[in-house]
């Protein structure tokens, strides 16, 4: 039952992902010349929704379908792990046009180029593990 | 039957740079043509940008701990600083890239890289 529910909330957010053209690499090259406001309400609508929803989840202290208590614990502080991390992230993103759950949305279009993309995001996984002791974090 | 219409209102500016860079397709495609179709992977520069792409997405989404829909839409959403700062990254990522102005910068020349 919970692949299920797993499985309906990956395809409604790919689908959403697709129809809003987030997906889009023209989207994303329009939203970083900063000529559009497009994806910025998208994204911006998205936030103010999650903490309206995080508000509740935290108010009635809601349960995951795990059955405990949904917590979110901080995340640990630092600032050259995120900016220099995101900035990569950054570069890739506006190059290929998407970023994760794009990548698997355009594969489920038919573009099978894109396979390539999510390949070489795995192998960039796997250096970021080979070099990660030499990162400053 | 969800994907039927690909017409997508790109802003014209947006456009007309484009076609300066050879992607006629803008507004009339989901994605362009020139990086995307099985054509253009003849070429090797294709592969060269799909897989710095991936590589960069790869590593900088584990380096920063979080993707963009974890670290901006998640992140943001339950106010957390570090998150903030990915975004931050993100777009100072995406800006080095496909900066300011349409002639001068790291994605265009990419771009034209692929076209001649």
């Amino acid at each position: 039952m919970r692949s299920i529910y797993l499985l309906l909330i990956g395809i409604f957010f790919v689908i959403v992902l697709f129809k809003s053209e987030v997906a889009s690499w023209f989207r994303i090259y329009e939203m970083f010349q900063f000529k559009s406001f497009h994806m910025y309400s998208i994204i911006g609508s998205a936030v103010v929704l999650g903490i309206i929803a995080i508000q509740f989840i935290k108010k009635l202290k809601l349960k995951s379908f795990y059955g405990a208590t949904i917590t979110i614990d901080p995340k640990e502080k630092s600032y050259s792990r995120y900016l220099l991390g995101g900035m990569l992230l950054g570069l890739g993103w506006d190059l290929a046009g998407a970023c994760q759950g794009p990548m698997f949305t355009l594969l489920g279009a038919g573009f099978f180029s894109i396979l390539i993309v999510i390949f070489s995001a795995m192998l960039g996984t796997y250096l970021y593990g080979r070099v990660k002791d030499y990162l400053p974090h | 039957m969800l994907s039927r219409d690909q017409n997508l209102p790109i802003e014209k500016e947006v456009v007309i740079g484009l076609e300066k860079l050879g992607f006629t397709d803008a507004g009339s495609a989901y994605l362009p043509e020139k990086l995307y179709s099985i054509k253009s992977l003849l070429t090797l520069k294709t592969w060269l940008i799909l897989i710095a792409a991936g590589l960069l997405i790869g590593f900088g989404t584990r380096y920063a701990g979080g993707c963009t829909s974890g670290h901006a839409i998640s992140g943001l959403s339950a106010l957390q600083l570090p998150s903030l700062l990915a975004v931050i990254g993100f777009f100072a990522g995406g800006l080095i890239m496909g900066s300011f102005s349409i002639s001068s910068n790291f994605l265009n020349l990419c771009v034209q890289f692929i076209y001649y």
